[in-house]
């Protein structure tokens, strides 16, 4: 079937705080660029964004890129390439000034500065003590971020196609990236947006686990995209589980309220992370924050009727500094837990959070597969994987990543755009009809499987089997369950037929996308038979010879997920920055 | 502690309408059985949802910041995701937000609302060249944003005000004049007296009647008529 055709310089999917970031540089450059967004862009899930954006800015006391760095690659438990982790730490000052000076509203000092806090693992002096180092607008930091930089790209006149869904990536025989085939949602029709250079700033994909902190949007599509292009997934068994989470309902209470003074207790009404992180305590890092609350939680000392969750107190905090500090925390406590934070503790439970894992690129932006970049094929953010965040974000972390790697993959566009000759590739016809052919199977199969009852059932599965402690039988079990799903993701029916904003066709194609993120995530972990960061299994034990079960003879190397095949492969983590000195393997501890 | 919910029905009359097979809009009366999880009308909706895919309604983070699921319930606006189910009187009706052309069901065509909001140049505007470093802000200075910057664009307001609905072509209406301030109020911005000059029109400005309807509809309890005051305020005491 034939498609409308759209050329531009260059097509970005997704209008997130990535995805912005890079159509500032491109717009303002002056070249042809369409932004693509499934939601409105200031809907995407980067406004839900609570607690701050890092760079050592020292507003508030010393700080140095280089601690910065250190606590990214420590927090990472060294499965982070510290080439990029260089690079974003180093132009964390700049991009956040520049954000500054697009307008975001961040909280002032007294003496006119950024206003910055503390957050988990950031710590002055390499580990010593903790550092204020997380940038902040009260306690909606990417509310604020994202806003401003959809103003300043309505200043730049970028063209956005809001409520559009990208289908499919497009690529030449040669592996060049062509663009994407997109459905406006209103008409339902399908059109072809060809580009020199295409990015990838889908977000996340944490509606693959049943208990989320990410919105319903966030599906995974750029990364589901990726794999059927046949682009490998790197990284996926890393999944951060956020400490706090409102038990029962999902909704994030970020790690700022820890930041300004909050205190995790059992039912014993104990300061229990005093136990697991003697130096850091309640600003350890997530991944052991998460740990300490479910083994609390196991051993029995979880609080209310099920025992099942444990307490965030700040009613020792003064009333006036919650209300300017943390407004939106208060709000969500009374929303969503039912308590008044002022006086009495918030339940919170461990979360699915963040995707570490995703696309891989370099820090230019650049998709790397077999060792090359992918002609004309970049992507940045939660979706992608530079890799600065190894095994385990550090919070505030990513909204950096956005704005470094948004940036970086700009430039990189432009400078790519501008050596293109002028004329565009033919688009196969087959990668075409490939991607029509998902579109046209749900308008007319039946007999099929339900989208909700099929979502859930791998949501509940991801939940089981791949959660914040990983057991060896379970994992294995939990890949042929996933395998089965994908059987009956393959088949899936809606019986909403209508051309016009069908969004039970639409959860339908994510769910084409959820599922490769969820096999990328359950195989790659059950291979991972070490201990790493947010990935921690009961078969690799914290023991003398392998401190907190990491293996770094065997594992010190990054998971390759191929859709074909399910196969595995693994390439080397980069451990030379690129001007300081490597920071060299050591046990984490906080 | 969280109170207790338990299954239950619940009774809904929903706006319908899919362009591709109705031929005009029609009430629907429908019933769904809760779970005891489900606390807000988004998870109620949601829930109806399983049982009828194609109802149509947009939302995305379900704990009111992203602004997706603005509808209007029991005729008053509001976001789903912040409103409690059993706070409701049945049958619960749902009406797409009143004023915009509907697509389909519950969705609404927000471009006039953009338009709007885009006419007041919703950026800050400052050609002195920016600093190494941050441009400074005292925190006094800053706190003339707070209940400005926290809009979530999610329309309630605009919707409930009558002189948009009259005049969305004309009348900036209260989440684009809300903006307005935020730029006007923002020390860094340098336009005041062009953002003052752009809103000087009997329309575009004039025609609130601070009926405050949007401060009663925000669901971030904003409140716009104050912000719409400051600007009138502004701009008699440039006029004398
Ligand atoms: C509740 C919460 C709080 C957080 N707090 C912090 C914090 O304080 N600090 C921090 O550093 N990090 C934080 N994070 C993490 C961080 O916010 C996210 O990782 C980050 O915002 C992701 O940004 P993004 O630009 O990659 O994607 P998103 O903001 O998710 O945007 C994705 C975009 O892609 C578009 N898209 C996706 N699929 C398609 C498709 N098929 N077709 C068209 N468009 C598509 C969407 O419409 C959207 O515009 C938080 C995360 C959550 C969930």
């Amino acid at each position: 079937m034939k498609v409308a055709k759209r050329t531009f310089d260059a097509v970005i999917v997704g209008a997130g705080g990535a995805g912005m970031r890079a159509a500032v540089t491109l717009a303002e450059s002056g070249l042809k660029t369409a932004v693509i967004s499934k939601v409105f862009p200031t809907r995407s899930h980067t406004v839900a964004a609570q607690g701050g954006v890092s760079a050592s800015l020292g507003n508030s006391e010393p700080d140095h890129w280089t601690w910065h760095m250190y606590d990214t690659v420590k927090g990472s438990d060294w499965l982070g390439d510290q080439d990029a982790i260089e690079f974003m730490c180093k132009q964390a000052p700049q991009v956040v000034v520049e954000l500054e000076h697009y307008g975001m509203p961040f909280d002032r000092l007294d003496n006119g500065k950024i206003y910055q806090r503390p957050f988990g693992g950031h710590m002055s002096n390499f580990g010593e003590k903790p550092v204020r180092r997380a940038c902040a607008a009260a306690d909606r930091t990417g509310h604020a971020m994202l806003h401003a930089l959809y103003q300043r790209n309505v200043r730049a006149n970028t063209q956005f196609f809001v409520e559009w869904l990208a289908l499919d990536l497009l690529r030449a025989p040669d592996g060049r990236v062509l663009g994407v085939l997109a459905m406006e949602m209103e008409t339902g029709e399908i059109t072809a947006f060809q580009a020199k250079a295409t990015l990838f700033a889908t977000g996340g994909a944490g509606r693959i686990y049943y208990s989320s902190t990410n919105a319903f949007v966030n599906t995974g599509d750029g990364v589901g995209m990726a794999a059927r292009a046949g682009v490998p997934l790197e990284d996926m068994e890393f999944w951060q589980f956020h400490p706090t989470g409102v038990a029962g309902a999902g909704v994030l209470i970020t790690e700022g309220v820890r930041g300004e003074g909050g205190i995790l207790r059992n039912s014993d009404g104990e300061r229990f992370m005093e136990r697991y992180a003697p130096n850091a305590k309640d600003l350890a890092s997530r991944d052991v924050v998460s740990r300490a609350m479910v083994t609390e939680i196991n051993e029995g000392r979880g609080c209310g009727p099920n025992k099942d969750y444990v307490l965030l107190d700040i009613t020792h905090l003064d009333p006036a500094t919650i209300m300017q500090r943390l407004p939106g925390i208060h709000e969500i406590a009374i929303q969503f837990a039912g308590v008044d934070p002022i006086k009495a503790p918030i339940p919170v439970v461990p979360t699915c959070h963040y995707q570490m894992g995703g696309i891989p690129t370099n820090y230019h932006g650049e998709v790397v597969v077999d060792g090359a970049s992918v002609a004309g094929f970049y992507a940045a953010g939660e979706c992608a994987c530079a890799s600065v965040h190894g095994a385990n974000r550090l919070g505030t972390n990513s909204l950096l990543d956005l704005l470094v790697f948004g940036k970086s993959s700009g430039e990189s566009m432009v400078e790519f755009i501008r050596k293109e000759p002028a004329a565009l590739q033919e688009i196969p016809q087959s990668e075409i009809d490939k991607s029509l052919a998902r579109v046209d199977r749900l308008n007319t199969q039946t007999n099929g499987a339900d989208v909700h009852e099929t979502r859930l059932s791998m949501q509940r599965t991801m939940q089981n089997h791949a959660g914040v402690f990983r057991f060896k039988d379970m994992l294995q079990q939990g890949v042929d369950k996933i395998l089965d799903i994908e059987k009956q993701v393959a088949q899936t029916e809606i019986k909403d037929k209508s051309q016009v904003w069908n969004t039970a066709r639409i959860e339908a194609l994510e769910l084409d996308n959820l599922i490769e993120v969820a096999k990328a995530t359950i195989i790659s972990a059950n291979a991972r038979t070490e201990s790493r960061g947010a990935h921690v299994r009961d078969d690799a034990p914290d023991t003398p010879e392998h401190p907190n079960g990491r293996d770094d003879a065997n594992w010190l190397k990054h998971s390759l997920w191929h859709r074909e095949g399910n196969r595995l492969d693994y390439k080397p983590v980069k451990l030379q920055p690129l001007t300081v000195e490597s920071i060299a393997l050591k046990t984490r501890a906080y | 502690m969280t109170t207790e919910h338990i299954a239950r029905t619940v009774q809904f009359k929903i706006y319908r309408y899919d362009p591709d097979k109705d031929a005009a809009p029609y009430m629907q009366d429908i019933s769904v059985q809760l779970e005891a999880t489900d606390r807000k009308l988004l998870d109620a909706i949601v829930r109806l949802k399983t049982k009828d895919d194609s109802l149509s309604f947009r939302r995305s983070c379900r704990e009111g910041v992203c602004g997706s699921d603005a509808m209007n319930i029991n005729g008053k606006n509001g976001l789903a995701c912040l409103t409690d189910v059993d706070s409701l009187a049945q049958p619960i009706t749902l009406r797409p937000l009143p004023g915009l052309p509907v697509i389909r069901d519950l969705i609404v065509d927000m471009t006039q609302f953009f338009k709007q909001y885009h006419s007041i140049k919703p950026y800050v505007v400052n050609n002195t060249p920016p600093p190494e470093r941050e441009r400074l802000q005292s925190p006094e200075e800053r706190e003339e944003l707070n209940g400005l910057y926290e809009c979530i664009l999610c329309a309630c307001c605009s919707t409930a005000c009558p002189s948009f609905w009259w005049n969305p072509d004309k009348f900036v209406g209260p989440a684009g004049l809300l903006a307005a301030y935020r730029f006007i109020a923002d020390t860094r911005d340098e336009e005041t007296n062009e953002r003052l000059d752009n809103l000087e029109d009997p329309y575009r400005l004039f025609r609130c009647h601070t009926i405050m309807n949007c401060v009663d509809v925000c669901p971030k309890s904003l409140n716009p008529t104050k912000a719409i005051g400051k600007i009138k305020e502004l701009m008699l005491s440039r006029a004398v």
